[in-house]
């Protein structure tokens, strides 16, 4: 602590996150924010890619349809736009409708429901990919066995699915991580909010837009360290990597 | 190939070694950099109804605008050329970056005059207007005073310096917005309890639009009068832009023109301008284009 203090007399480098406790307070929160902001919305993104996925094979146009339209409006348009559009268009629209005083959800709620749907997008494309992966051979072998469509695709097609778009899930959950940070355009919390806050009272803008870049790399390195983990425990001999 | 890929290596050390050293030292001072280019570059302010804002047609004016213009004219007449004017459009948290990056010349962008901006960018002597802050909120939100914020929904602007002086520290929650917009329609939503702002800022807006701040009123002191300053960059404040600036303002508090200005853009009559106007033409220190101690914005 003395050292930072140090650190700012001597060489003017004023980290006040270690020495400042409402600084380090808000900062700690922040990427506290960042990383269940991330956890909550990367789940849900997978529940909505593997439902999606199940969706687009239907044997109902008008679900495939729905699909779809969902995909090009979440994938065609910016996700600071989609999340500006929630907070302060779709909310008031809903709150109307419901008669509700001071919004339907908080910034923090209408940022999961965009980030996930808008990751949750990419994530039904991907995990199309790995379900067109698995040989129909292997499908017709499971129907031949007796299995239900459902069962088809939760016992059959999902796990060699996942196995195959493991690596374009991994892209996908990385640029997640990574957009979580629009979220401060509605005043979530999350770290390069409070790192924006933190240099404004303090004008130490170099000095915190390298913690905030140092925080992400640990962060998303961390995802990655995990992710190739999962990958390299579900190898499948003589199918790739 | 190998040849394309040793100067791809070579661009990239040389955009990489020019992103990092910080600023490029200058040849020429400002003034003359102004005079070859033929313009003056100025950070202005568009979202501060109604010091720096857009009319109907998207032009920005108001009183700083005003002021500026005035400015433009004496530049000119220094230099002996006819300086044209520029206006980057800035906000709360990026003013003072523009100014360091060398992107603008000065600002004159409703800054407050705070000792650590100080040592960031150059503060001209002296402060031309003053102003306090204050919370905007609801009838109903229970907030009178400030110790009534603890546990409460703060909206603000990021990059204000007393969102943690006055917002966190008096226990608020508080959600800062990139810009005004965002911050009405928040506040108008019902997100927040109130706004912690600038009271100059908050005056306009009951005298201007009754109706959309009927239900709303200053529901605490205001505190922490702080000046407000025009900036050049900090090698800059003694040179001779510097100096110019100075020299323009102290005129506008000895002249009048900014408690002119103040009642033509519908401002309420700030005190400070009043008092500083007598300063003036008294030959009173403040008035001149030194920092003494215990002078504008020290806690």
């Amino acid at each position: 602590m003395d050292w930072f203090l140090w650190l700012h007399a001597e060489h003017g480098i004023k980290l006040t996150i270690f020495y400042d406790h409402w600084d380090r307070g808000r900062f700690i929160k922040g990427i506290w924010t960042t990383i269940h902001l991330s956890f909550v919305t990367i789940v849900l993104s997978i529940v909505i890619g593997i439902i999606g996925a199940w969706f687009q094979k239907s044997r109902f146009i008008w679900i495939r349809t729905i699909v779809q339209g969902y995909i090009q409006f979440f994938r065609n348009t910016p996700p600071l736009i989609q999340l500006y559009f929630f907070y302060f268009a779709m909310d008031t629209f809903l709150s109307g409708i419901f008669n509700i005083h001071g919004g339907i959800l908080g910034s923090y709620g209408w940022a999961v429901v965009s980030l996930s749907f808008f990751a949750g997008a990419f994530n039904v494309e991907i995990f199309r990919a790995g379900v067109e992966a698995v040989p129909e051979s292997t499908v017709e072998s499971a129907i031949s066995l007796g299995y239900s469509r459902r069962q088809i695709y939760q016992y059959v097609t999902l796990p060699l699915a996942f196995r195959v778009c493991l690596p374009a899930l991994n892209n996908n959950l990385i640029n997640l991580i990574k957009t979580t940070t629009v979220a401060y355009a509605i005043a979530v919390p999350e770290t390069l909010y409070v790192a924006n806050q933190i240099w404004s009272d303090e004008y130490n803008v170099l000095e915190m837009m390298n913690v905030v870049w140092v925080i992400y790399i640990i962060i998303v390195g961390f995802l990655v360290w995990l992710m190739h983990r999962w990958e390299r425990s579900t190898r499948i001999p003589g199918f790739g990597q | 190939m190998k040849k394309q890929i040793k100067r791809l290596m070579t661009v990239t050390g040389l955009s990489l070694a020019l992103s990092f050293s910080m600023v490029l030292p200058a040849m020429a001072d400002a003034l003359d950099n102004i005079t070859d280019r033929g313009k003056i570059v100025v950070g202005v302010k568009a979202d501060y109804a109604p010091w720096g804002m857009r009319d109907a047609e998207g032009n920005v004016v108001g009183m700083e605008h005003d002021m500026l213009a005035e400015f433009v004219k004496r530049v000119s007449a220094a230099t002996g050329k006819t300086i044209e004017l520029e206006k980057v459009v800035v906000v709360a948290s990026n003013r003072m970056q523009f100014l360091e990056q060398g992107k603008i010349d000065m600002f004159i962008a409703t800054m407050s005059d705070k000792p650590g901006r100080r040592e960031v960018v150059g503060i001209v002597q002296p402060d031309y207007y003053s102003s306090g802050v204050s919370i905007l909120a609801h009838k109903d939100s229970g907030i009178d005073g400030w110790a009534s914020l603890e546990g409460k929904d703060v909206c603000g602007i990021q990059g204000a310096w007393y969102n943690k002086e006055h917002g966190l520290k008096n226990g608020a929650n508080v959600m800062a917005f990139k810009g005004v917009p965002e911050v009405e329609k928040a506040l108008l939503d019902g997100r927040c309890a109130g706004w912690i702002y600038d009271d100059s800022a908050f005056i306009p807006r009951k005298v201007n639009e009754p109706e959309k701040w009927a239900d709303f009123d200053l529901a605490a002191p205001t505190v922490d009068d702080v000046p407000w300053g025009a900036a050049v960059s900090l090698d800059e404040v003694d040179g001779r832009l510097g100096k110019l600036l100075s020299a323009a303002i102290i005129d506008w508090h000895t002249s009048g023109l900014l408690i002119e200005l103040e009642s033509k853009w519908g401002i309420p009559p700030t005190a400070w301008l009043v008092d500083m106007q007598m300063k003036c033409l008294t030959g009173d220190p403040v008035c001149n284009d030194i920092l003494e101690s215990g002078e504008a914005g020290e806690p």
